[in-house]
């Protein structure tokens, strides 16, 4: 083994049980995502006219994107801030976003009525300057596809020196020789530009988001109603971004049979506390400025949900991650990292379902079955690409000293391996 | 607000004369009036008789399903309060006085053509758009059925049609807005209506037959004129003869809703200044971070 650091392709199998359950789960929400475009969403949702918006807007587009915020706050550290230690986690990072926001735009389309005009908002005929959602759109759709360049390299990487397509195909190996080198060429140069608009991009669309509420002050909640709507959604997307690298991160190693990069991981989680702590005093002196305590204590399901997103989800990660004895503990990490995330999603359930309240309602809103199997059948096939990923392509790094599992040779693995194109 | 005009968006779609025409309208707030020109309808309620003509009207000029006029006689549909929906753009409620329950009054409900729409604001891709005219328009063609207009209309008026798996529509109502463009053809429910409940013409007109209405007879009326300000007013306005709070529209400040968002929004795009700003900020520490880390790189080699 090297010595130094570099991430490397995972040699494990690509089955698991784990994997076999998640295929059918994804199976089952590939079934209801196309029974939602054959009888549309009135047979497939429980949406109305009162509530125009469910959870493929809350959970699969909302919080999924704050949940990828990950790449951006670690780019952020590790290429422009210069922090060395941290580039084990930019990868991992970088893969969660790039497939994070992919399936944003797979669960938004489901949730479209007309799907196939989502390219509109790209003709300049249509821009529409005042639309908050064109904001958002514009920038996660630049976002993605510098996400997807910025994987480029390493794609560049595993490739390199080494294409050799099957069969017939061959001949075609010199062309793709020399597209890489090129692209290694030109993305070892440039690839800072893209690193750089990256982090603006994330900045401009994370806080947009939370603007986008603010254009309904009649049928929202009091208690998520402010115009720093934007200023919490930017700050909490950059405070779930690293427990949310711990969170995978531990996953992996446990997954892959890795030595968790404990040293790395208590290290970013010092930052946690400090940038919960800011939403944290925002979010309550918003709250005694616009005096709205009192709805706090008013005993409705809007009162509890506000309490148990704070409490659970904001206080409780930072009384935690201030122990060091907890952020140097993997278990400690595991179990603040997911509290981060369980507040950070429940506060995007909450802003866009929870606080919206109809005009007219008739009947509360709760997801239908479709709903639910396409939002859990989107998650499940992430996390099978994200397995796909990481076994082809150079992605997690083996900690110093670590020895692979060597019982399963890279060569004998599964199908669901590209070796087969790589010399 | 002057320099939101120059903002980056509309400079880039200054291709699109007809774009700029509608966005000029709608991004230029308080300063910009409406058009005085603007068209609007007036709605007495104390004048009408919850015939439900307009409602016959509606559906066969719009050609939404309908039945005989005659089926419209139905009273009985008064016993709960109905909403507009993608079968029908326009109904009848009605409500009572509070002081005197035995008194009924009906309502027309329908878009009321805002001002400044919340609608055609938050709209992606300008697929609603408030015509110099006064109508509110839907373009099906532009839409992509995000449905974020529904969450922006203050009145919850936009419905959609979504047992329609491949083509679903937003539906509202048009104002008539292609009638108009007719010599002399007023709106399809105006038409109708037996009992000159319904008045059409310039909103600003309307607004003073509506004052001199009340005035004439204070005590059929309350002196409130529904449209007038709220939410920054509505090219349809309402009299009514019991307080307004007991009747389905809602209690509206004069607030120009677009303005919520539009303000936070062009405030962080201001020529697109703060966005490069922050690129250029991060570019640079990016480099100068570079130089130093290099710096101490070679002085350990050293
Ligand atoms: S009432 Fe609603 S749908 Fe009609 S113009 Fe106003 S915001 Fe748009
Ligand atoms: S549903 Fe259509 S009309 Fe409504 S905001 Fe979206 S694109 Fe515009």
């Amino acid at each position: 083994m090297n010595n130094t650091e570099a991430p490397a392709v995972m040699p494990v199998k690509y089955f698991s049980r784990g994997t076999k359950v998640l295929f059918g789960i994804a199976l089952v929400g590939m079934a209801a995502y196309v029974y939602r475009l054959l009888f549309g969403i009135g047979a497939a949702t429980n949406l109305d006219d009162q509530y125009p918006w469910g959870i493929w807007i809350a959970i699969d587009v909302a919080s999924g994107v704050a949940l990828a915020a990950g790449g951006f706050t670690t780019a952020a550290l590790a290429e422009i801030f210069h922090k060395e230690k941290y580039h084990v986690i930019v990868r991992p990072a970088l893969l969660t976003a790039m497939l994070g926001y992919t399936f944003v735009v797979i669960g938004l389309l489901a949730d479209l009525g007309r799907y196939y005009n989502v390219w509109h908002p790209m003709l300049p005929s249509m821009w529409q300057g005042n639309s908050v959602l064109f904001e958002v759109g514009m920038c996660v759709m630049v976002y993605l596809s510098v996400l997807y360049i910025e994987f480029l390299p390493i794609v560049v990487e595993r490739f390199k020196g080494r294409v050799n397509l099957p069969g017939p195909l061959h001949v075609f190996n010199r062309l793709f020789e020399s597209v890489l080198t090129i692209s290694d060429a030109f993305l070892s140069r440039f690839i800072f530009l893209f690193i750089i608009a990256g982090v603006v991009l994330s900045c401009l669309h994370q806080s947009s988001l939370g603007t986008l509420m603010v254009i309904a002050p009649t049928k929202m909640h009091p208690l998520w109603y402010t115009s720093i709507s934007p200023l919490l959604f930017l700050l909490s997307a950059i405070a779930v971004g690293f427990p949310m690298v711990i969170f995978e991160s531990i996953l992996a190693s446990r997954s892959f049979k890795l030595k968790p990069e404990l040293p790395v991981l208590s290290s970013i989680a010092r930052y946690t506390p400090v940038l919960l702590g800011v939403y944290l005093a925002l979010k309550i002196g918003d709250l005694t400025i616009r005096e709205a305590w009192p709805y706090v204590f008013e005993g409705s399901v809007q009162s509890y949900m506000y309490a148990i997103e704070l409490l659970l989800g904001v206080v409780a990660p930072i009384v935690l991650l201030s122990m060091s004895r907890v952020r140097n503990s993997v278990k400690g990490l595991f179990v603040s990292a997911s509290l981060v995330i369980f507040g950070v999603a429940l506060n995007r359930i909450n802003v866009f379902l929870v606080a919206y309240k109809p005009l007219y309602p008739v009947k509360t809103y709760f997801p239908s079955i479709f709903e639910i199997l396409v939002t859990v059948g989107l998650i499940s096939m992430l996390v099978l690409v994200y397995r796909f990923v990481v076994v082809n392509f150079p992605v997690i790094t083996v900690p110093n000293g670590h020895v692979l599992n060597a019982a399963v040779q890279p060569e004998r693995t599964s199908v669901v391996n590209i070796n087969r194109i790589v010399r | 607000m002057g320099i939101t005009r120059r903002d980056f968006f509309k400079l880039s779609a200054a291709g699109s004369a007809s774009l700029m025409a509608g966005e000029a309208l709608a991004s230029d707030g308080a300063q910009t009036a409406l058009n005085p020109n603007s068209l609007g309808v007036l709605v007495d309620t104390v004048a009408c008789i919850g015939c439900r003509k307009c409602e016959w009207a509606c559906n066969d000029a719009n050609a939404l399903p309908t039945q005989d006029l005659k089926a419209f006689e139905d009273k009985s549909v008064f016993a709960r309060h109905r909403r507009p929906d993608a079968g029908a753009y326009t109904v009848v409620n009605q409500f009572s006085d509070p002081r005197d329950p035995s008194k009924k009054y009906s309502m027309k409900i329908q878009c009321m053509h805002c001002n400044r729409p919340a609608c055609a604001s938050a709209c992606i891709v300008g697929a609603l758009q408030k015509t110099p005219e006064g109508p509110v328009v839907y373009d099906a063609w532009k839409c992509i059925g995000c449905r974020y207009c529904m969450v922006a209309c203050p009145f919850q008026i936009p419905a959609y049609e979504y047992d329609n798996a491949l083509n679903p529509q937003v539906r509202k109502c048009t104002f008539c807005a292609t009638r108009l463009s007719q010599e002399g053809k007023k709106p399809a429910c105006v038409a109708i209506c037996p009992n000159e409940a319904l008045t059409f013409g310039k909103r600003e007109d309307l607004l003073i037959a509506a004052h001199s209405r009340i005035n004439a007879s204070p005590e059929k009326y309350v002196d409130h004129v529904y449209g007038e300000t709220e939410a920054g007013g509505t090219g349809w306005l309402y009299l009514a003869g019991a307080d307004f709070n007991n009747t389905e529209l809602p209690k509206l400040t004069a607030t120009v809703i677009p303005n919520l968002t539009e303000t936070i929004q062009h405030g962080v795009f201001k020529s697109f200044v703060p966005p490069l700003a922050l690129y250029g900020l991060l570019g640079l520490i990016m480099h100068s971070l570079r130089a130093e880390k290099n710096g101490k790189e070679e002085s350990r080699h050293e």
